[in-house]
């Protein structure tokens, strides 16, 4: 905000879309962390995989404004169409990562229609209700699922052709590092477009950006299904690396999860699932390696005490006893 | 035909118990509050630790666990609960999704994580039947009793609301709480109590419905749903929205798991979803309502 003169939403735009030497500096690390600690692949693995699917849930809920408490749905849905693919049809990597990104888009284009109306409980109903349903047809139709006992026998074929999955998980890690890092490009790119301003817009006033002739129903069916597919994909990879799908994939507990991780690194904010992402985990790991039964009444207990001082105040300690910030409404 | 009618009935009436104070709070204080059925939950494992370890009768229970889920509720209101009014939705709802999951997890430290038995009395285990073929009606006295005792308390909640002051208050604060302040009713108190009397009947319908409803420490998780589609579904101006919506729930539900099993579960969401998408504000909202 220090050079006042360039007020035109063009220049505005360019000078938030460019890449700053932090976050250049960010990638590198996060590249050579990956390249460099190749005892901790899985987690890293894992870490990416719940980056991609809280940086989904970002353009959803940070961008949009929309509570969904079903995401899972889509992440759900990739890892399946993924594991069959590459079971039934065609083992390649990129070409089921392709598939599942495509089927998940067009189911989230189906359900953009069921959260641009109604209230915010209507919208974490029906989303709820999504993920509930097909986490039901998934267990009903075991036949083609594998049921309670998960998706078995999934071999991937290997990477451009050449690049085998290993067992320690060193293809696979980059594998999801690199999708993660051009899914997040686009991401950002597509955020600070004019589309993504407009978002934003419909994010802070419905009705306003409507009078403006902003068509809302559209946006926000246009960013559920990018943010669908991009669920989808993070899906599939998890699909892919483990080499199997289970019910696991489509239960409420990813979609609080995520949320979690979400509201951990801050909505609304790129790097805030990513940054969430990598907290979320590393506390599970710590917390499960003391508690291995109970670590979810220490995940619940920290959402209770992060809402109670304000998810905006938790980095800034200074203002914990201070006059409490509700003036700023 | 007429059985399983029987049995959708009370189990809608348990439902309605169970959410009524639920939709209360949602309506009063526009709280999205998923840790409702944690409540239940707690009811009920009052009633089989008072039955089973301190050997209480299961009559003395019910309302023990009334008023221990009703002591909860207003300890939690006051302490965690009130400054979460004004935050938006979905910091309420990880807050209340914390709660949950607190509740999960330490119900299953110290109670362990295997299904409850609960040891009715003999009198609730008798079982008579009426008619023949298909308009068989089996009646078990254990469905009667949750029927009996439901209608009563929303006669008495019926009651409650319409007829007294506190409930012409509470009335006046769930249409317009800050007119309602203005005019000096103590809004806040008025939740309180009420919220209290919701976590209680939560409480007491957790006790109620321990046997029909299974209880374990997934219980808030597994149930969080029909709470609020019994919520969002019946609309939160009024008693008689959420009691046809948790009737209808619960004979849908009873007929859905008995005709077609794989596919129960199945139809009360698309169900639901349906209804939301044609209604977005609940089947029985009032015009011109929040």
């Amino acid at each position: 905000m220090s050079a006042p003169p360039a007020l035109d939403a063009q220049s505005l735009l360019a000078r938030d879309a460019r890449w700053r030497p932090a976050e250049i500096v960010a990638w590198l690390a996060v590249f050579a962390a990956t390249a460099a600690l190749p005892q901790y692949s899985l987690l890293i693995n894992d870490i990416a995989i719940l980056a991609l699917f809280a940086l989904s849930l970002d353009l959803v809920l940070g961008y949009a404004g929309v509570v969904s408490l079903g995401h899972a749905a889509f992440f759900g849905l990739g890892s399946y169409a993924a594991a069959l693919f590459a079971k039934h049809v065609n083992p390649d990597p990129l070409l089921g990562l392709a598939v599942a990104a495509a089927l998940c888009a067009a189911f989230g284009a189906l359900c953009s229609l069921t959260i641009v109306r109604g209230s915010d409980l209507t919208r974490l109903m029906v989303t709820l209700g999504v993920g509930l349903i097909l986490f039901e047809l998934a267990n009903k139709f075991d036949d083609i699922t594998g049921g309670a006992d998960g998706l078995q026998g999934v071999v991937m074929g290997p990477l451009f052709g050449a690049l085998a999955f290993d067992l320690m998980g060193r293809t696979a890690v980059f594998y999801s590092v690199a999708t993660l890092a051009l899914l997040f490009f686009v991401v950002r790119r597509v955020v600070h477009s004019p589309f993504g301003w407009s978002l934003k817009a419909v994010r802070d006033n419905r009705l306003r950006s409507g009078a403006i002739g902003l068509s809302v129903a559209a946006r926000l069916a246009a960013v559920y299904t990018l943010a669908a597919a991009i669920a989808g994909v993070a899906g599939a990879l998890l699909a892919q690396t483990t080499g199997f799908a289970s019910l696991d994939v489509l239960d409420f507990h990813r979609s609080a999860d995520v949320l979690l991780a979400l509201v951990l690194g801050g909505a609304g904010w790129l790097y805030g699932g990513l940054i969430g992402a990598l907290a979320f985990k590393l506390m599970h790991d710590l917390l499960s390696a003391i508690t291995p039964q109970y670590w979810t009444f220490w995940i619940g207990l920290i959402l209770v005490v992060l809402m109670l001082v304000g998810r905006d105040r938790l980095f800034k300690p200074w203002t914990w006893f201070g006059p409490k910030g509700e003036a700023r409404q | 035909m007429l059985t399983l009618l029987f049995d959708g009935v009370a189990y809608g009436m348990l439902l309605f118990v169970l959410a009524v104070g639920l939709a209360v709070t949602l309506g009063l204080m526009n709280f999205i509050n998923l840790a409702h059925g944690a409540f239940a939950m707690g009811g009920g494992y009052v009633l089989v630790l008072l039955m089973q370890r301190l050997g209480w009768p299961y009559l003395v229970c019910l309302p023990a666990a009334f008023v221990v889920m009703a002591l909860a509720g207003a300890v939690l209101e006051r302490s965690v609960y009130r400054p979460m009014y004004s935050k938006p939705h979905l910091d309420q709802v990880l807050f209340s999704i914390g709660l949950t999951f607190m509740a999960v997890a330490a119900v299953d430290y110290f109670m362990g994580s295997s299904q409850q038995n609960v040891h009715l009395p003999e009198w609730l285990r008798q079982r008579w039947e009426f008619g023949s073929g298909a308009w068989l009606l089996g009646v078990g006295a254990y469905r009667l009793f949750i029927i009996v005792v439901c209608v009563l308390l929303t006669l008495a909640l019926q009651a409650a609301l319409t007829r007294t002051r506190f409930g012409s208050r509470l009335r006046a604060a769930v249409d317009d709480p800050r007119v309602a302040a203005g005019l000096g009713i103590p809004v806040n108190r008025v939740f309180l109590l009420t919220f209290a009397a919701g976590s209680g009947l939560a409480g007491l319908g957790g006790a109620l419905g321990a046997e029909v409803l299974g209880l374990d420490p997934g219980f808030p998780l597994k149930f969080m749903v029909y709470f609020l589609i019994v919520v969002a579904v019946g609309g939160t101006s009024s008693i008689t929205g959420p009691l046809c919506a948790s009737l209808l729930l619960g004979i849908a539900d009873v007929m859905g798991k008995y005709y077609v099993p794989k596919l129960g579960a199945f139809i009360v969401y698309t169900l639901m979803i349906a209804l939301l998408l044609w209604r977005p504000q609940g089947l029985f909202a009032r015009e011109g309502g929040k």
